[in-house]
């Protein structure tokens, strides 16, 4: 077994549903603890008070502008980490701190927060409030097989992670309307109702094999849009979903 | 990779169960492969694509009897959003083992849902079996109203049955009459999503199938997982298909190549011509997205 990986968690302005996401894969983050990764850095499951050296970071939460200290050490993490990933819809996309406005007890002065690229770089991105699990656990164990990995497997986690590093370059925005944007108003929309199943508030329904958005409930994650078959497809991946799944599952074991 | 996509065998078959073939498309291969995993505990469940309370519209739903899934048998040519209901499936349906058919495009949903599971928690690994149908092209509810309507002048409610076939579009209706139009008239219904899609025969389901290739009455299945080889394997040995070789049925895997390749090689045009569709100021090319390139 090569040497481990390091990741590490920042914690800004998240729910912690992202930190619990991270456990939630229950026995499987023990076998990423024990072969694949140390965890370096992360509320509450970790006993160290400052940023340190890591080869991933994933960051929780949007940023607030008028905390100082989250700016400051966004730009730490960022400086200190050789991968910088938006964890979740509120790092991503700002998610349901987009919509807030000051007046908040007990920091009434707190009104502006951003998602983490307008801060600083971010390599990749994983949406979606929470994500999941198992995404997680697949971009640890291509990470690590990116990072340790032979020239094959090196050239795998490549190919798949370069449309999670793409959503990075694309923007910070992307909710339900990005539906209507980029797949529908592109003639790209097929109808599999993927985007209705995978919204974590069930802001879209499907009507006459389309998604109709409700905006009032939708909440920025950019599950939608990134779980979209036609926002983007790799066929070199995905032809190849039983092997990767195999590996995933054989790493895992 | 191959218009046909990665497959272990291809076969002419048919079921043997006359309750399913008197209601079945073809030849009733995807209703006995749920009803025989069903059966089999392979899965708890499966979303097919159910009936509603308009005639002729499909609604996604979760079936977990023989009866449910007899009255979900046959196509409807219109848009079913069953990934819709992946997720919710393993949730409020509480299924540990999901069996889902679909497009090509569904296909691809269900396996980028596995493998890139951003929204879709804990459906990864419950994905038990996807079944695949053959697609050359989809219609929306109103595109197919106007065609049995407008075109076929049957009322959508009278119809007992659609088919494409020969090159033609078929409604059968209560009363026995039978209304055809070309199939060429058809295509400027077609919704624009599928214009773009690279997949004929559903090539990343564990079993896809479709009635092209094989005599009328049986379909043409390619086995193309081992997931999908285990499941066939098993409802070969109990019975469940009457089966042919492909090379000895009539029209055969030509016809079907032809066709794969005749839709891949249309939409592969489609998808290039659209980084030129229109100019930016300087004159340069301004295209579409590809959702094959990046987001």
């Amino acid at each position: 077994m090569a040497e481990k990986i390091t990741i590490g968690e920042l914690h800004l302005s998240g729910c912690t549903g992202c930190l619990v996401t991270l456990a939630d894969n229950y026995e499987g983050l023990f076998k990423l603890l024990d072969d694949y990764a140390d965890l370096v850095y992360a509320l509450t499951l970790v006993d160290v008070r400052h940023v340190p050296e890591m080869d991933v970071c994933l960051v929780e939460g949007s940023c607030c502008l008028n905390d100082k200290i989250s700016v400051e050490e966004l730009k730490e993490a960022r400086a200190k980490s050789k991968v910088l990933v938006a964890y979740g819809g509120c790092a991503a996309y700002g998610n349901i701190t987009r919509f807030c406005r000051g007046g908040q007890w007990n920091q009434p002065a707190q009104e502006a927060f951003v998602p983490i690229s307008e801060v600083v770089d971010v390599d990749l991105y994983i949406p979606s409030c929470p994500p999941c699990p198992q995404q997680v656990r697949n971009v640890a164990v291509m990470a690590y097989l990116l990072l340790r990995g032979n020239d094959e497997q090196k050239n795998l986690a490549t190919a798949y992670l370069t449309p999670l590093m793409q959503l990075a370059q694309r923007g910070n925005e992307a909710c339900g309307c990005d539906l209507m944007y980029d797949v529908i108003n592109q003639g790209l929309c097929m109808g599999c109702g993927t985007c209705a199943g995978t919204c974590p508030v069930r802001a879209i329904t499907m009507e006459y094999g389309k998604p109709n958005v409700n905006r009032d409930l939708c909440i920025k994650c950019g599950a939608c849009y990134a779980q979209c078959p036609r926002s983007w497809f790799n066929f070199d991946v995905m032809n190849n979903y039983e092997g990767i799944m195999d590996a995933i599952k054989g790493a895992m074991e | 990779m191959d218009v046909l996509g990665n497959y272990k065998s291809v076969i002419s078959a048919r079921s043997t169960d006359k309750d399913i073939t008197k209601k079945s498309q073809d030849g009733g291969i995807i209703t006995t492969l749920f009803a025989y995993a069903l059966e089999e505990g392979i899965i708890d469940g499966a979303i097919v694509a159910g009936p509603s309370d308009e005639p002729w519209k499909p609604e996604p739903m979760v079936v977990t009897t023989k009866a449910e899934l007899l009255a979900a048998a046959g196509t409807r040519y219109t848009i079913s959003p069953n990934l819709n209901l992946i997720k919710e499936a393993t949730r409020s349906y509480g299924l540990d083992r999901v069996g889902i058919v679909g497009t090509p495009c569904q296909m691809q949903a269900v396996r980028k849902a596995q493998l890139y599971p951003i929204g879709m928690r804990d459906v990864d690994d419950k994905i038990a079996l996807a079944l695949g149908i053959f697609c050359m092209e989809n219609l929306s509810y109103q595109a197919l109203e106007a065609i049995v309507e407008d075109h076929c002048n049957q009322k959508m409610e009278s119809v007992k049955k659609m088919d494409i076939g020969k090159g033609k579009f078929t409604v059968y209706t209560e009363r026995g009459a039978v209304s055809q139009m070309p199939l060429k008239l058809i295509h400027k219904y077609v919704q624009p999503g599928c214009n773009v899609c690279l997949d004929y025969v559903a090539n990343l389901a564990d079993i896809s199938s479709g009635s092209v290739g094989s005599p009328d009455g049986w379909s043409t299945v390619f086995v193309r997982s081992m997931k999908g080889n285990a499941v066939w394997d098993g409802a070969i040995a109990a019975g469940c298909f009457e089966t042919k070789p492909m090379d000895q049925v009539k029209p055969g895997l030509d016809l079907v190549t032809k066709l794969a390749t005749e839709k891949i090689t249309k939409n592969q045009k489609n998808v290039d011509a659209r980084k030129t569709v229109g100019l930016k100021a300087d004159g340069t090319p301004k295209g579409l997205r590809n959702p094959y390139e990046s987001p």
